[in-house]
């Protein structure tokens, strides 16, 4: 299934004001496949999420969602492809309800009513959040939040989830709740994150990002392996990777 | 959220009842805001000194708080926060305009008590009309309802995320404020210079997080419209509402019905 390949090559990117965020990343992801995407603060994560659906175009090199580059041209068909759940689910969730921002995108599909009334509640239902449907989204807690961010995108039915930071901000047992979740989606997911833990639970392959450029690309067990490449990337072995002390 | 934050929304209290599953009265915001429109209109038509031509239109918001089960404390409070501006403008009318144009009994009373009595009144009602338009359609429903009416997309969307991001940058503002309180010690207030440049930066994250938020709506196919699943249509009972309403005000604007009462009840006892 080609259709739903990931392919980035040399790609490069400088923001306004001149800092160059991308310094040539290259990697190619598959159908299905479940990629953690870790690195510092300020490697590149984010804005390397942003291209993947057209919220910036490259400076240099090219993006492949599906069989075509992406260009000015194409990219609704790829927005309706990838679904980009954000950082922050604040600039999510912009409508006066929960079920107003879970209809957004299909809406904007110019879908039929019923259509979207009835994707409007398996998304929900599908992050187990179908009761916050009339409430405002700034009256609900962080990871009520998380997971109606997470509906909005799902609503849209894309083949390629694509997550910027999903369990910052989360309490211990939400934080599970999405994990579960994640690792229920039969989707091609990209997700980007300080939780090593999470990663080794949701993804079978990490790419660690450091200043711009792939550092590491591998199954996940194996880097996290490594510790010295993690040391050099500001990352820590997975906790439930460490050694008991005393043991 | 913080505190600063939740403050601010019940201070607001932009939610109205409309946002319920079954609100007590169901009308159309288009219905609703014409009528409050014509309403405002016809209470500010009233001549100054005509203070008992207006009372019969107290009838409107009285049975809207009655039909939409809106609590009169609710009203009252916002009503209380905006009454001095209306004092301050009619404060001197009895000073500057003495003549008298009424008696009751003994009592004298000079012209420029009864506009002022009129200013407040009318302040009153066109007020709690505004305010019972929200409370009971609810605020995005009232935005909505003009955005079909006409006024430009541009402006209602402002609306909504004027609503909607109230509390996020109150807050962001309060952190700010906290910050610099812990760590400016002794030193109660904070100098201009500070000031100017927290404002500065509660400009610039704002203007980060509608890029944010622009990001997220084309990610989900946003192309200049917003879209509404349920929107209701104008039934029959709305334009009912409207209709036997400004039908209501025109007679009391046209007619003077206390007196019209008055000179009945005064005529059948002579
Ligand atoms: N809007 C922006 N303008 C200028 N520079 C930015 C902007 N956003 C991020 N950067 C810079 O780009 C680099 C990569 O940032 P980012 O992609 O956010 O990293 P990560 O998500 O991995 O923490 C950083 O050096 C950051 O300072
Ligand atoms: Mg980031």
């Amino acid at each position: 299934m080609s259709h739903h390949i990931v392919e980035l090559k040399n790609l490069e990117f400088a923001y306004a004001d001149g800092t160059p965020a991308l310094r040539g990343v290259s990697f190619r992801i598959v159908h299905g496949e479940s990629v953690g995407l870790v690195g510092a603060n300020g490697a590149g994560k984010s804005t390397l999420l942003l291209h993947l659906n057209g919220c910036l175009f490259p400076v240099g090199g090219t993006v492949q969602v599906g069989d075509y580059p992406l260009t000015r041209k194409n990219v609704d068909d790829v927005r309706r492809r990838v679904g980009m759940v954000f950082q922050d689910p604040d600039d999510q969730l912009f409508m006066p309800r929960v079920f107003d921002d879970v209809a957004f995108g299909p809406l904007n599909l110019g879908l039929p009513r019923d259509e979207v009334e009835s994707r409007v509640h398996g998304a929900l239902r599908q992050v187990g959040a179908d009761h916050l449907a009339e409430r405002p989204p700034y009256k609900i807690s962080g990871g009520e939040k998380r997971a109606a961010a997470i509906a909005t995108v799902l609503s849209m039915s894309p083949d390629i989830l694509v997550m910027d930071e999903p369990s910052s901000g989360l309490d211990p047992l939400s934080r599970r709740q999405l994990i579960e979740l994640l690792r229920r989606f039969r989707h091609t997911k990209i997700i980007a994150t300080h939780d090593l833990d999470l990663v080794l639970d949701v993804c079978e392959r990490t790419i660690v990002l450091n200043g711009g450029r792939v550092a590491a690309d591998g199954p996940t067990a194996e880097i996290f392996r490594d510790e010295a490449l993690l040391m050099a990337n500001h990352l820590e072995k997975p906790l439930r990777m460490q050694p008991l002390a005393g043991c | 959220m913080s505190g600063a934050g939740q403050a601010l929304g019940s201070l607001n209290g932009l939610d109205g009842l409309g946002r319920a599953d079954a609100p007590a009265l169901r009308v159309d915001p288009r219905a609703m805001i014409v009528t409050t429109f014509l309403f405002i209109a016809v209470v500010s038509s009233f001549d100054k000194y005509d203070l008992l031509g207006l009372l019969p239109l107290v009838l409107y918001p009285v049975s809207l708080m009655a039909l939409g089960r809106v609590s009169f404390r609710r009203i009252a409070r916002r009503l209380l926060v905006a009454s001095p501006f209306a004092v301050m403008i009619g404060i001197f009318n009895p000073v500057f305009d003495g003549r008298i144009i009424a008696e009751l009994g003994p009592l004298a009373v000079s012209g420029g008590w009864i506009s002022f009595a009129s200013i407040l009144v009318k302040f009153l009602l066109t007020v709690s009309a505004a305010l019972l338009l929200v409370e009971i359609c609810g605020f995005d429903a009232v935005c909505f309802g003009l955005g079909k009416m006409g006024v430009p997309r541009v402006l209602v969307s402002q609306l909504l995320f004027l609503k909607r991001y109230i509390h996020v940058a109150a807050d962001e503002a309060a952190r700010m404020v906290r910050a610099h309180a812990l760590r400016s010690f002794r030193r109660r207030g904070m100098s201009f210079r500070v000031f100017g440049s927290l404002c500065g930066q509660l400009l610039l994250r704002s203007l980060d997080r509608a890029q944010r938020i622009y990001n997220a709506m084309i990610s989900r196919g946003f192309s200049g419209r917003i879209h509404l699943l349920r929107e209701r249509s104008v039934r029959g009972g709305d334009i009912l509402f409207a209709s036997l309403w400004i039908g209501f005000f025109l007679l009391v604007r046209l007619y003077n019905i206390p007196l019209w009462i008055g000179t009945l009840v005064l005529g059948s006892l002579a």
